[in-house]
């Protein structure tokens, strides 16, 4: 285990991991937990959605989340952002650690939060502003108000992003006059400009055509030089080419987790053969 | 068989077609009701006040218009007779202008609370009563102006911290409870454009780190601006053609001050009055009248008309 040995709360955690930990991945073995659950359960109102989820996420790879419609995987992915929080009625016990700290702690600020977890959705949701006030959005919340300060910023994003050149000359006008494809890497070049550690991804290419699709997929896998990515999606290939670990959801329970070519090569259970075969789901 | 079924056939059609033009001339009849009714009464304000019919004189026919747009005074029963509409249309502003200005904003942060802040259970129980404020009929409205908002509120205040006298009838006290009353108006017509604004950018804006305060002001609000500028043109229109609150609480006695707390008469409370009073038909007060509605006519027409305007400029900016 190479795991932070300073923390000895991963290592009690690490007799509950389903599946392989994190650590197996070869050729880069110093990648240190980002992202950690133990034991957490999630409810909508009477009805649990997760059950005992515990799970170590490494820094700087891409995590993939799997599974049929609502076996809880987009539930997960937002109890690390704690974006459930904003639904009426939700519940969570157990616990999730961003590095050291545990995110649902009361003195925790969900807005510091946040811009440390950075988030994309399925349909891309610019708002109606131009392109540069999308990008400019979150720096101006956290209170950078300096004009240069925010194109720096502006431009950077865009270029991690790869829409610069696409956008640079139309920087002002609507958001929403670009393309699915364009818009979906606009609000990442958004989520970027806060200058997150983590990114969270649910389905951000499902409703986009085969070329754009490939286009974030080349972002995510030149993302994860500098950022924790976990993405949420139903397409099977598409996790296999881009992530490093997949696990798999079934019916609100974590079935198996481990690197994505084990899992994809050789599952050991039963159910994530039968899902990534396409018996069912 | 083969003969008869179709003959029942081919009178069924019959009946049908039948049926179906009854059903569309009764439905045609209806949608033109208020066209016709709206032509009517164009073609009386236009007839009474710009061209007279027959032997019979327009009211610009009498009075000049620019003496009916400069006169400061409006005073029909006097002498010759004053009209000129400024006093009028001073009270009218005065009133709007503060009913705006305690509604609009009251009634879109109530928008913005219903929708963005409110759980479910208190959105339960104060949308009921929003209800229940608008439908308080409005002769209610003018007795709790005077004998409750200008007593306990207005006179005091005046008195006391601006060291004035305020009348017994007065703008400020009308237009306040004009306000209040267009405040369910402006809530209402809000909260469902502000509801309205999909819930994809909030969750953008929360992901971003954004407050509730930044998703609803920097997000929510300018993404449902037309929406809410409709719904305040929409109010401004309802306060400008108010009668029974400003009869009773602002007075009836037109004239030109920049005092809020001084007795004034709107352009509706006058056509009211009048329209009871004693003015004889075909005289040059009574088409006083007409002059007067027609130039209501036009501002709230073209309130209407402007709001619509934005509405159509500014429509779905999001998808």
């Amino acid at each position: 285990m190479n795991l932070n040995p300073s923390e000895n709360l991963i290592d009690t955690a690490t007799e509950n991991l389903p599946g392989p930990a994190v650590s197996e991945k070869p050729g880069s073995p110093e990648l240190a937990t980002k992202i950690e659950t133990r034991d957490l359960n999630f409810f909508y109102g009477p009805m649990q959605a997760l059950f005992g989820i515990s799970i170590k996420i490494a820094e700087r790879s891409v995590t993939a989340l799997i599974g049929p419609s609502g076996c809880g995987k987009s539930t997960f992915l937002r109890t690390i952002n704690r974006m459930n929080d904003i639904i009426e009625g939700t519940r969570i016990t157990g616990t999730v650690y961003l590095e050291n700290e545990s995110i649902y702690d009361p003195q925790v600020d969900v807005v510091e939060l946040r811009k440390k977890v950075g988030m994309v959705f399925q349909k891309s949701n610019p708002f109606p502003k131009t392109i540069f006030d999308n990008v400019a959005y979150g720096p101006r919340v956290t209170g950078i108000k300096n004009k240069n300060e925010l194109e720096e910023i502006v431009e950077r994003s865009l270029k991690q992003s790869a829409i610069w050149d696409e956008v640079k000359d139309r920087l002002n006008s609507s958001a929403l006059a670009l393309s699915g494809g364009q818009q979906q890497r606009l609000c990442i070049a958004r989520t970027l400009a806060t200058n997150p550690e983590v990114i969270l991804m649910d389905e951000p290419a499902s409703a986009l055509d085969p070329g754009s699709t490939s286009r974030i997929e080349d972002l995510i896998y030149k993302l994860k030089q500098e950022y924790t990515i976990v993405i949420v999606t139903h397409n099977m290939q598409q996790a296999a080419r881009v992530s490093d670990s997949t696990a798999f959801f079934y019916q609100g329970e974590l079935i198996e987790f481990g690197l994505t070519e084990t899992l994809f090569r050789s599952p050991r259970e039963k159910k994530t053969e039968d899902y990534i075969t396409g018996r069912f789901g | 068989m083969l003969p008869s079924s179709k003959h029942s056939l081919s009178a069924k059609t019959n009946f049908r077609r039948i049926w179906e033009g009854i059903v569309l001339t009764s439905l045609m009849f209806c949608a033109t009701v208020s066209v016709f009714v709206t032509a009517a009464i164009i073609f009386v304000l236009v007839s009474e006040s710009v061209v007279g019919i027959g032997d019979s004189l327009a009211f610009f026919q009498e009075v000049s218009l620019w003496s009916f747009l400069t006169d400061t005074a409006w005073a029909p029963q006097y002498g010759e007779g004053q009209f000129g509409i400024l006093p009028l249309l001073a009270g009218t502003l005065w009133v709007t202008g503060i009913a705006s200005v305690i509604g609009l904003p009251v009634g879109l942060a109530s928008a913005v609370y219903l929708s963005e802040y409110a759980s479910p259970k208190t959105r339960g129980i104060i949308k009921p009563l929003l209800e229940v404020l608008a439908g308080i009929p409005t002769v209610v409205y003018g007795f709790f102006a005077l004998f409750f908002v200008t007593p306990l509120l207005i006179k005091p205040f005046a008195e006391n911290v601006l060291g004035i006298e305020a009348n017994i009838f007065n703008a400020m006290s009308g237009g306040i409870v004009v306000g209040i009353m267009i405040i369910p108006m402006v809530t209402s017509l809000s909260e469902d454009v502000i509801r309205a604004v999909p819930r994809g950018l909030r969750e953008a804006g929360y992901a971003l780190g954004s407050t509730r305060f930044d998703v609803s002001t920097k997000i929510v609000v300018p993404a449902a601006l037309s929406g809410i500028l409709a719904s305040f043109l929409l109010a401004i229109s309802r306060a400008l053609g108010e009668t029974m609150v400003v009869m009773i609480a602002v007075g009836a006695q037109p004239k030109l001050t920049w005092n809020p707390f001084e007795t004034m008469c709107t352009m509706t409370a006058n056509i009211a009055s009048m329209a009871n009073g004693d003015a004889g038909t075909g005289s040059v007060e009574y088409r006083s009248i007409y002059a007067v509605a027609f130039t209501l006519f036009i501002i709230t027409m073209g309130m209407n008309i402007f709001s619509q305007f934005i509405l159509n400029r500014y429509r779905e900016v999001y998808h």
